[in-house]
């Protein structure tokens, strides 16, 4: 995908290497850092759900991939990127609500029944999607304007796209910021994963902001799914392998915080770069080590509280 | 005698497994302070829980205006006008002390009256923060960097922003200096002025004798004595067997 420098003629083979090195580490650093990108849009939500409603959701990987699919097929239908950006989201809103209330409600505080219960609910939408969409790896359409290739500074080309991301993602990230940090809903919102009870004492209904948030989750995750399905490809299976991503960013980071997220996803997304290029056969040991080592010294991640 | 504020009516409350309150009932009237006395663990705020729907009692009934608060949730019996400031002041510590106080304003918590009864004070941001000027001091620091003495203000403050009718108060002066556990009275007594009704917890047997229109002791979920301040005072079986400060005020 990255494509390489063009280099001087008549350079040495050291001077060689090394500027293939250079190249090599500049281009991982873009790719490590579009995937923190859309890693970010996908564990937001997820972690600021888990913060305030203490509901492990194993379905956002799904939503992730079912909200691309529906991205592409609007994209197919209508031939707009943003209108299936925003029908990806709205897609998985609906779906969202309805699990949180019909089935995920039901679990009340037991973690251990909402991990099968999601997982459960992962597969259904695996297979739906399966049915509809079919096995192959699909890809979201892109609009020209933001696809072609980019020269960089030193030679380098890059597609334009992942350029995108990283400003989309960096734009969506400093509004849910300020809505987090700066609003009175972001308040109420910190209150809860603070203390629940104490908020519903103080006469906020607790239930309301539940869906609010979870809805607010839920749009993130169907657009990450779009925005994702433009780079990475769609396909059965997917939903899993971006799950693991956005649980380990969310685990690294600390549960219920965006900061955590933020800072998490970048961790992630370089790791797995670097690794994937450096160690290719230990890429997953690259990722899960120095998680596993973080948790031994943090148990509650980088930004984390004790729960 | 006009309605009660609150009534209690011969609730059982079980906390888990543990049956705690065995038939508790007390009466509040508008603008008073009643005062539950008793040794740790003794339901006392089991008793709090129930008023405020945290727990709900399994039997009997919690009036509140004369409207059962029979399987309301804990906001919406807020929104009726009750306010708490719970143990251990559960200040928000991601919150700035500003959005502390802000928090009961927040449209989420809506349909509450934003006016004041008649003829009491009503607080907002500015009324708090003139009574309670150490908070204007700290309005941008976040709520968990506060010290003890200024947590308990902020969950005052916090409370008095819903302009509520009763204040449940559960152990204010837990954990504080003698000279702020005299702020805190000072505090309640300000509070009745402006004509709120406080239904307060407290091991401090001298703040409760000292602030209370009425004190109730409860020992093992049952009331063991109801009366005024001074009654309590000549009552040494009482203060001897139940509350441990045999006949001297010194809690």
């Amino acid at each position: 995908m990255p494509g390489g420098g063009a280099l001087p003629p008549g350079t040495s083979f050291p001077q060689h290497l090394a500027l293939t090195m250079m190249t090599g580490a500049i281009l991982q650093a873009i790719n490590g850092v579009s995937l923190a990108a859309l890693l970010f849009l996908l564990a937001s939500g997820f972690t600021l759900t888990f913060g305030l409603m203490r509901v492990v959701n194993m379905a956002h990987g799904a939503y992730y991939l079912l909200g691309g699919y529906v991205g592409l097929s609007t994209v197919r239908a209508t031939g707009s990127f943003a209108l299936a950006i925003a029908a990806g989201g709205a897609a998985i809103v609906l779906l969202g609500y309805l699990v949180d209330r019909f089935l995920i409600r039901r679990t009340g505080e037991n973690h251990l029944a909402q991990v099968l219960l999601t997982v459960g609910v992962a597969f259904v939408i695996g297979d739906i999607a399966l049915k509809i969409w079919g096995g192959d790896s699909l890809k979201v359409h892109v609009p020209e304007l933001l696809r072609g290739p980019m020269e960089l500074p030193g030679g380098l080309v890059y597609p334009a796209y992942r350029f995108v991301l990283i400003f989309f993602s960096i734009v969506v990230g400093v509004l849910l910021w300020v809505l987090y940090r700066k609003t009175q809903i972001g308040a109420v919102v910190r209150a809860g994963v603070d203390d629940r009870e104490q908020v519903s004492a103080t006469g906020i209904n607790v239930d309301r902001l539940f869906v609010i948030v979870s809805a607010l989750a839920s749009f993130l995750a169907g657009m990450s799914g779009v925005v994702g399905g433009a780079f990475l490809m769609l396909y059965p299976g997917a939903e899993w392998e971006i799950l693991v991503y956005a649980l380990v960013v969310v685990i690294v980071g600390g549960l219920g915080s965006l900061e955590g997220a933020m800072i998490g996803a970048l961790i992630v997304g370089l790791l797995d770069a670097y690794g994937r290029w450096l160690l290719p056969e230990f890429s997953y040991f690259v990722l899960f080590a120095p998680m596993a080592l973080l948790l031994l010294v943090r148990p509650r991640g980088l930004f984390g509280k004790d729960i | 005698m006009s309605e009660p504020l609150l009534s209690v009516r011969g609730i059982h409350t079980y906390y888990g497994d543990s049956y705690v309150l065995q038939g508790v009932s007390l009466e509040l009237q508008e603008g008073r302070i009643v005062a539950i006395l008793g040794r740790n663990g003794m339901g006392k705020t089991t008793l709090i829980r129930s008023v405020a729907g945290l727990t709900p009692p399994r039997e009997g009934e919690v009036l509140f205006k004369g409207r059962s608060l029979r399987g309301l949730p804990p906001y919406a019996i807020a929104q009726l006008g009750m306010a708490n400031v719970p143990q251990g002041r559960r200040i928000f510590g991601s919150l700035t002390v500003r959005e502390n106080l802000l928090l009961p304003t927040s449209a989420l918590a809506g349909g509450r009256p934003a006016q004041a009864r008649e003829g009491r004070k009503r607080w907002d941001l500015d009324a708090v923060l003139q009574e309670f000027p150490q908070l204007a001091e700290r309005i941008a620091h976040s709520g968990g960097a506060l010290s003890g003495g200024e947590q308990q203000m902020l969950a005052v403050g916090r409370a008095l922003m819903a302009n509520p009718d009763l204040i449940l108060m559960d152990e204010p002066s837990e954990g504080l200096a003698p000279r702020l556990v005299q702020q805190v009275e000072a505090i309640m007594k300000s509070l009745r002025a402006h004509g709120h009704a406080i239904l307060l917890v407290e091991q401090n047997f001298a703040l409760a004798v000292s602030v209370a229109d009425s004190i109730h002791v409860l020992s093992s979920g049952r009331f063991v004595f109801q009366g005024t301040p001074a009654e309590l005072a000549r009552d040494s079986e009482i203060l001897d067997h139940h509350l441990g400060v045999a006949g001297s005020q010194t809690a």
